[in-house]
């Protein structure tokens, strides 16, 4: 009987000597992966929706849980990372409430219309997220939906109390140490061994969106003054900036800096065609007859009596014919006609000045924004089948963004670009090219093992519904960007991810 | 001698078993303790599976036995190019075995065996890097054989039998790579059939070229599980006409190949015996594992596998020490199905180099314990499956695997 015991503990013991299967190297491994001279123990990130993880037109848990900096944590735990905490909305439907009352809208989901054709709508959903329950932070993830690059160093800014004039910020109101806080001084507080900064992307963004209704505010060094849509000064984003930069790095955090993406490469301004509106020949014929006065009398009046110069004369011209047109719009660049047609030599009536008042039609290289597909072609008045917007009636300016206004938003980005790539030289920083990344994705795109990442909006897989901000599969392409920059500046060789495990838009019938 | 063999026994085991594809080679103890061969070892009852007709050949009026083994299988995956890693938390298999014999005349015996050649358990973690492939699975094919067993002489006789085969399976993976619902769940399926049934055969010959020399051969039939209106269960799958999926029902078909086994088994210095069992699986009857789901809507599952036949080559030695243990130590190397490209992580098998031992403690004259212990070890391996597509585009899966086994084993035999 002992020799029995005797064998059975030594075939246990031989079973035991390797139970689980080991690699020869394993990725788990200390060393496998590195950091190089880089710290990740205490990675923060900072900047606006893009770091937050927002997409689909809201902030929302899987989206947070999809957010670049949190891909990128993830991949950082292979190389000494450390746990990377968000301030998580309450849900996946995405809205805020403040005090109970909704104050954003929910999240879009795609949903097949009764035509049979995808969509995207607004999931239908009582949010629960309420900004006045004030979570315990801080967080590693201090990206702040909505803010701009002064937005960041601005006490008060998550001062709930501030949130219903705008002064504040909802999502900052959740999270901030203090009424009094900064974004910027909460990220500092954390004594981040690493950061990441994608800052100004909203400087000029919101004016791009609202087709340049904004002001240009270059030359301004005032940001109080600056109104929502405005696009910020150059020398106020150097500023603020910089001092952005010098607070995360006042511990001799290293970091990496991300520059600011062209607005042509997002679906928001290439998806809906310029000539959108379809016509046959009938139509055509007869609404050129409406005009025929207008472009030979006019027009050409106008300028000889010198109130507009022939090239505007000759940029006012409208033109139909059979296919596809170029809707009318009403450009707030143009000399306002509408005094001047009343009186004499041309004496219209006023509704008809106030129509030819600031009127063109769209040129092929103006950028037509998303929303302005809900309206193209519709006829607001049931009563009046001939009052087509884009036909009879000319679409908003806020739905174009013109060819001047794209010029305003370029120097403006150029200069924030070379004020970033200027610090991250002079700091030693890691530096993202974002602006030719997402070009790169815009036109042809990026192959992966599932297909090709494009930004065509819906299908191409690299946008979200809202048409700006990036899928789960967009964040996790940026995130690769951003940890191939960190690995060629510090020597690091942190594993990317693979994309195509990362989801694109959400399916859901309401 | 005995401290010899003993060291030698150990010395294997802590090198490196298991069987290629879903084959479960444990089909009883004293074979497995010498490597699994037994196609020509007159030994016991375990003659039921390795060859019936060297039933006519034992000693024993009534020989029953039984055992069951533990199987704790690991599966370790590394991506190197993403870090993701994953290990399988598997439950421990049992699989069982029970034979008995009777020998009814000097030259014609019956036997009776149930016992579970095939058969896989896997468990990866829910969502997994590769869980668009397998979560987790659980097949199960219990055989159950009535068998006849005659000589023609002393020299040789015959065997076989019908096999009524009843089989199980489970599986659960997620539908792609990405796909959730509202709240980031997974969309997924898990296909479950039960008692899913069929017939096959065994026929086996066995030859005494001398007292001490034998030869065998066991061909056992192929049998394909159709599995018929299976339930396949959905779950996580958004709320939209783009997304069709609903529970429904499926068929689908696997298939238990055939297997020829021919070998020797040689007694010498009165106490030694040597076998070397040489297995053909035909493997190549595995080409695709399709799931045709009733729904018409739900496009069907195809999944290529394109296994190819492969070998096996197992050796053992049996020491009868005392009059109260018998040793045994064996070896086998076990030749994969799996082509390169074809590397699933349902059943992630490379080539094996498998070690074997164990005892029989003889408790008086009619009652042994049988004890076996296998260690299976595949050598760490860089490999893909490739037939994953989507949007019709391939998307390889691809990553280091390493596999092992440790399966330890107990059994008893009572003879009359």
């Amino acid at each position: 009987m002992k020799n029995i015991l005797k064998y059975t503990f030594a075939l246990l013991a031989v079973g035991l000597v390797s139970c689980d299967p080991e690699f020869d190297s394993p990725v788990t491994d200390e060393g496998f992966y590195t950091s190089g001279t880089a710290d990740l123990s205490n990675y923060v990130s900072v900047g606006n929706s893009l770091t937050a993880g927002y997409a689909d037109g809201a902030l929302y848990i899987t989206g947070q849980n999809n957010s670049y900096p949190n891909i990128m944590a993830q991949q950082f735990s292979f190389a000494g990372g450390g746990e990377f905490t968000q301030p998580l909305m309450n849900d996946n439907i995405g809205g805020l409430l403040l005090g109970g009352n909704q104050i954003t809208e929910n999240r879009f989901v795609l949903a097949v219309g009764p035509s049979g054709s995808p969509s995207p709508v607004r999931l239908v959903g009582t949010p629960t997220t309420d900004i006045t329950n004030r979570l315990t932070g801080p967080y590693n993830n201090m990206g702040v939906p909505g803010a701009k690059s002064f937005h960041l160093v601005a006490p008060g800014y998550g001062n709930v109390a501030g949130v219903p004039t705008g002064a504040a910020n909802p999502y900052f109101a959740r999270f901030a140490s203090s009424e009094s806080a900064t974004v910027i001084g909460d990220a500092a507080a954390q004594n981040p061994t690493f950061f990441s900064l994608w800052i100004g992307n909203n400087d000029i963004l919101s004016y791009a969106t609202s087709g340049g209704a904004g002001v240009d505010q270059t030359g301004n060094l005032d940001p109080s003054s600056y109104g929502g849509n405005d696009i910020t000064d150059p020398n106020v984003f150097a500023s603020v900036y910089s001092q952005q930069v010098e607070a995360l790095t006042g511990n001799g955090a290293k970091g990496v800096l991300i520059n600011i993406p062209e607005v042509t490469s997002i679906p928001y301004f290439t998806t809906v065609p310029t000539n959108a509106i379809p016509l046959d020949a009938a139509t055509a014929g007869a609404l050129n007859a409406q005009f025929n006065a207008y472009n030979t009398q006019v027009l050409p009046g106008l300028a000889g009596m010198g109130v507009i110069s022939p090239e505007e004369a000759a940029l006012r011209m409208i033109n139909f014919s059979a296919g596809q047109n170029f809707p009318i719009m009403t450009d707030d660049d143009l000399t306002d006609l509408t005094a001047i047609l009343q009186g004499p030599p041309f004496s219209l009536p006023a509704p008809l000045a106030a129509l030819l008042g600031q009127l063109r039609q769209v040129k092929s290289d103006d950028l037509i924004v998303l929303t302005a597909s809900s309206v193209l072609g519709t006829t607001p008045d049931p009563s009046n089948p001939q009052g087509v917007i884009g036909v009879s009636i000319p679409l908003s300016d806020q739905f174009v963004l013109a060819v001047s206004e794209q010029a305003r938003v370029t120097a403006a980005s150029n200069a924030y670009n070379a004020t970033i790539q200027a610090l991250a030289g002079a700091k030693g920083l890691a530096y993202v090219d974002a602006k030719s990344a997402l070009a790169s994705v815009a036109n042809g795109g990026i192959p992966y093992d599932g297909g090709i990442l494009t930004s065509q909006f819906v299908t191409g897989g690299a946008f979200s519904l809202d048409g700006v901000h990036p899928t789960p599969r967009g964040y996790a392409y940026t995130a690769n960007l951003i940890i191939k920059a960190i690995n060629d500046t510090y020597n690091a060789t942190i594993p990317m991810v693979h994309i195509g495990n990362y989801a694109t838009v959400t399916l859901s019938n309401n | 001698m005995k401290k010899v063999l003993l060291i030698a026994a150990f010395a294997l085991a802590s090198a490196v078993t298991y069987a290629g594809g879903y084959r479960v080679s444990l089909q009883g103890q004293k074979a497995l303790a010498m490597g699994h061969t037994g196609v020509a070892v007159i030994n016991s009852s375990e003659l039921v599976f390795f060859n019936p007709a060297g039933l006519v050949y034992l000693d024993d009026k009534f020989n029953i036995s039984a055992g069951v083994s533990g199987v704790f299988s690991n599966i370790a995956y590394q991506d190197t190019e993403s870090g993701a890693n994953a290990r399988t938390d598997s439950p421990v298999g049992t699989p069982l075995y029970l034979y008995a014999s009777y020998k009814a005349t000097d030259w014609l015996a019956f036997g009776i065996g149930v016992y579970t050649p095939y058969g896989s358990e896997v468990k990866y973690d829910d969502d997994w890097a590769g869980s668009h492939l397998v979560n987790n699975i659980d097949l199960k094919a219990i055989y159950i054989q009535p068998t006849v067993s005659f000589k023609i002489n002393d020299k040789i006789s015959f065997g076989g039998g019908p096999i009524y085969v009843t089989g199980s399976v489970n599986f659960n993976r997620n539908l792609n790579r990405t796909l959730t619902d509202l709240d980031g769940n997974r969309a997924n399926v898990t296909v479950d059939a039960t008692g899913v049934s069929n017939w096959g055969w065994v026929a086996s010959t066995m030859v005494n070229l001398t007292e001490n020399l034998h030869i065998g051969a066991t061909y056992r039939s192929e049998i394909i599980l159709d599995a018929k209106d299976g339930d396949a269960t959905f779950e996580n799958v958004p709320n939209s006409p783009l997304t069709p999926f609903e529970d429904t029902k499926f068929d689908a078909s696997l298939p238990m190949p055939a297997e020829m086994t021919v070998g020797m088994s040689y007694d010498f210095c009165e106490n030694w015996t040597f076998a070397f069992d040489y297995n053909r699986t035909f493997w190549d009857v595995y080409e695709s594992l399709d799931i045709d789901f009733a729904n018409v809507n739900i496009p069907d599952s195809k999944n290529a596998r394109n296994y190819k036949n492969a070998s096996i080559y197992r050796f053992g030695m049996q020491y009868d020490a005392t009059k109260m243990f018998t040793l045994r130590a064996g070896y086998y190397f076990d030749e994969s199905p799996v082509q390169s490209g074809y590397f699933a992580p349902e059943t992630p098998r490379n080539d094996s180099n498998n070690f074997t031992a164990g005892l029989t403690v003889n408790l008086g004259e009619h009652l042994q314990i049988d004890a076996s212990f296998l260690y299976s070890q595949f050598e760490e391996i860089d490999a893909s499956y490739n037939y994953y597509s989507e949007n019709g585009q391939a998307v390889p899966f691809k990553g280091t695997y390493k596999t092992n086994a440790f399966v330890p084993g107990l059994g008893l035999t009572y003879k009359l």
